[in-house]
């Protein structure tokens, strides 16, 4: 294709191979690529030789990077051609105060001052306290009233701004504010030594933790040339798993508890710890930090562990099934699940959606397919038999991947490979000149970091996309004509992640 | 109605006796550090320099578990020489100094505030504030409401509304756009009350120290009485804690 570079998924190239071209080109190009089935992984602005540049990393079967130089404005996308755009340019414009002309609804993503310490797009004063001077879309009318939620909510979860219109118990439209767990990662990470990448990656969203710093060490491995043993490669995938199902049953459990079915709330609780257990057996740690370090693991699987894993999965599968079985077949659980929430394929493609949400549509890309890393090359697939979009669809994802995973686990169990020896973090030197995308299928979906290094090796840019940037606003669009009361349904269904959207 | 007793038959009774019996974690869990005071210094330094958090005083040879994401790195490369992690989830601490240790601890039931005891050691009400935590501290926090742990046998609960509480539980490292509803949070709850920071977010920035949009330490926004670290901390940390500070 003109004007894209292919790529390898965790493969650096030489910055001088990635096209760069004008604005006009730029925009028909992705137009293209868009408009014919294809999705954004990343779509970002960094400063090169003192010009604004914007890089967009977009896959249809294969991955592509394409560039262009911006200045102060570039036309916006989102009105024009796609709805995924609209996100990625409001970032655009609040990182790097570049404006997309034109933008249907250009607001803040994250409310903080720009990287370059220029005019700020929006307007805000950033002494202000959140939520500044920001006025909230509004439906007029006598019978309309507004429901605010948040920050704090509720229970012990992260904090964001709900925004209600509705006309009684009716929803019509729901504005999605977050921002308030923005920590300055991506400004953070190419200011520090690289002993410190693991431990930030790690924290960007705590439930992620194996999936971010797996794509943060993959990304270092490519531009430091690392070699990581069929061993470590396997305790990573295992571990990457063993997060999905830890999730996919809290979820489950959380779903259950939203509709007032306890027993299996309970249950699925327990069992999630059991996951966590089995994480911290891998490396001593319930959510796998300090597990992943680039070139391989810091701890070893041995035989013990390997036996502690294989007895769990043994004595625990079944109680899975049961539990879920015990849920999913409750005609009360049915009745609050079905139809709720509905997302439809068409508008799924058009919002870009991935993961459970996106499989839950019919949209069946999974990251582990199509852009294998670690020892998904070998490994089957997982197929979804009901896609259609609503909350009952997006648990049974949920239930099947849980299976899938079980037994991706078995078979790796069945390996040989083992680990010579644990890698301790040092610093390396990193290719100079170059770019990076990592991409792995996390238990909520695509999470993807690039990374591009100056002449010196040194980090120029580090961007990271939690797949909750592609989805929140799935769950807006879920609300739509739904009742009000069922939004905690809705939002566990998708159960996304403040702080992964956040940064 | 049936499916529900045959589930309820094979998953029985999984509440843990603990405190009662004593709960033995896995040898990997890195808790409690114990430290070797007499290590030669050239090894301290190497961990002191390595050492993602900058958590370990090359000098003194201790070690701010404030700062401390126990990673195991310095137990790691010093082959624990310098430090062995224990599986000792008893970490909590009363004052951010007795988190700078060098292999001893101070008795937290000792220095427990002994009025918050009588007031709040049969019957704790939290309200949890989540202020720019990665969700790990969160999600080990709610864990304390499944079955096994049962938090709320203790008299402890979470609740809703802070004006319910008795205090706030902080996990975090308090981002500057969370900063104004924390506040508010902590004047909602009514006096006297408890903070509590919990994780090493909330106590020293932790993973994300030296970043320009986060506070970094609770400690400078609010009066701190308990601390419980960790990365995040072990759901029996944070019960522990709780137990000999307010039991």
């Amino acid at each position: 294709m003109d004007n894209l570079l292919q790529i390898g998924n965790g493969e650096a190239v030489k910055r001088s191979a990635i096209p760069c071209v004008d604005i006009e080109t730029f925009g028909a190009v992705l137009s293209g690529f868009v408009r014919n089935n294809g999705y954004i992984v990343q779509f970002f602005a960094y400063k090169q030789d003192g010009r604004n540049t914007l890089l967009a990393v977009v896959r249809n079967e294969k991955l592509y990077v394409t560039s262009c130089e911006v200045g102060a404005t570039f036309p916006s996308l989102t009105g024009m051609v796609n709805e995924k755009f609209h996100l990625f340019e409001r970032e655009i414009a609040e990182q790097y105060g570049i404006k997309p002309t034109a933008h249907p609804w250009l607001k803040m993503v994250r409310y903080h001052k720009n990287y370059q310490g220029s005019e700020d797009v929006f307007g805000n004063d950033y002494n202000e306290e959140i939520p500044g001077r920001y006025d909230y879309f509004r439906v007029e009318g006598e019978a309309i009233h507004e429901v605010a939620v948040g920050p704090v909510h509720a229970g012990i979860i992260e904090p964001g701004h709900f925004r209600f219109q509705c006309a009684g118990e009716e929803v019509l439209h729901l504005e999605i504010q977050l921002g308030y767990q923005h920590r300055g990662v991506e400004k953070l990470l190419p200011s520090v030594p690289q002993k410190r990448m693991p431990i930030i990656c790690e924290a960007i969203a705590g439930d992620t933790a194996i999936g971010h710093n797996l794509c943060c060490c993959q990304a270092l491995e490519a531009l430091a040339g690392l070699a990581v043993d069929p061993g470590a490669k396997l305790v990573r995938t295992i571990a990457l798993e063993l997060e999905r199902i830890a999730n996919h049953l809290g979820d489950l459990g959380a779903l259950s508890g939203d509709v007032a079915f306890n027993p299996p709330a309970a249950y699925f609780g327990r069992m999630r710890g059991d996951f966590l257990n089995l994480l911290q057996v891998l490396c001593g740690n319930r959510f796998g930090k300090g597990l992943v370090r680039p070139g391989g693991v810091a701890f070893v699987m041995g035989e013990e562990q390997r036996r502690l894993l294989s007895a769990k999965l043994d004595e625990i599968t079944p109680e899975i099934e049961h539990v879920c079985d015990l849920l999913f077949s409750a005609h009360t659980v049915q009745a609050r699940f079905e139809h709720t929430g509905t997302v439809s394929r068409q508008m799924a493609e058009d919002l870009g959606l991935v993961g459970y949400a996106g499989r839950a549509c019919g949209i069946g890309y999974d990251a582990r397919v199509v852009f294998p890393t670690e020892c998904y090359a070998e490994l089957p697939a997982n197929t979804n038999a009901m896609t259609n979009g609503d909350v009952y669809s997006r648990a049974t994802v949920r239930r099947e991947e849980i299976m899938h995973s079980l037994s991706l686990i078995r078979l790796l169990l069945k390996k040989p490979d083992t680990t010579e020896e644990a890698v301790m973090m040092t610093e390396n030197t990193l290719a100079g000149d170059s770019f990076v995308v990592t991409i792995n299928e996390g238990w909520r979906g695509e999470v993807s970091h690039c990374v591009i290094t100056k002449s010196d090796g040194s980090i120029l840019r580090y961007k990271i996309k939690d797949p909750s940037f592609h989805n929140w606003t799935g769950l807006a669009m879920s609300l739509r004509n739904q009742e009000i009361s069922d939004f905690p349904l809705c939002n566990k269904s998708y159960n996304l992640s403040y702080c992964g959207f956040d940064l | 109605m049936l499916k529900i007793i045959k589930n309820k038959l094979e998953q029985g009774c999984k509440t843990s006796a603990y405190p009662k019996q004593p709960i033995a974690l896995y040898e990997r869990f890195r808790g409690r550090p114990e430290i070797n005071r007499s290590c030669a210094g050239e090894l301290v330094r190497q961990c002191a320099e390595a050492c993602p958090q900058d958590a370990i005083d090359a000098v003194s040879g201790r070690i701010d578990l404030g700062r401390c994401t126990f990673c195991g790195l310095c137990e790691f490369l010093s082959k624990g020489e310098f430090v062995r992690f224990s599986q000792d989830f008893s970490l909590g601490a009363a004052r951010r100094e007795d988190l700078i240790t060098d292999g001893t601890y101070a008795d937290l039931a000792a220095h427990a505030k002994q009025h918050f005891k009588k007031l709040f050691g049969r019957s704790l009400q939290l309200r949890q504030v989540s202020a720019a935590g990665c969700n790990s501290c969160e999600a080990d926090t709610n864990v304390l409401n499944t079955p096994f742990f049962d938090l709320s046998r203790f008299g402890i609960d979470f609740v809703a509304s802070p004006r319910h509480a008795d205090g706030i539980h902080v996990t975090g490292p308090i981002s500057r756009n969370m900063k104004a509803a924390l506040l508010t949070t902590y004047e909602a709850v009514p006096s006297p009350k408890v903070v509590i920071a919990s994780g090493c977010c909330s106590i020293s920035g932790g993973p994300f120290h030296g970043s320009d949009e986060i506070i970094g330490d609770l400690n400078s926004l609010l009066p701190v009485d308990l601390y419980i670290p960790g990365c995040p901390p072990h759901p029996l940390t944070t019960l522990d804690a709780l137990l000999k500070f307010f039991k």
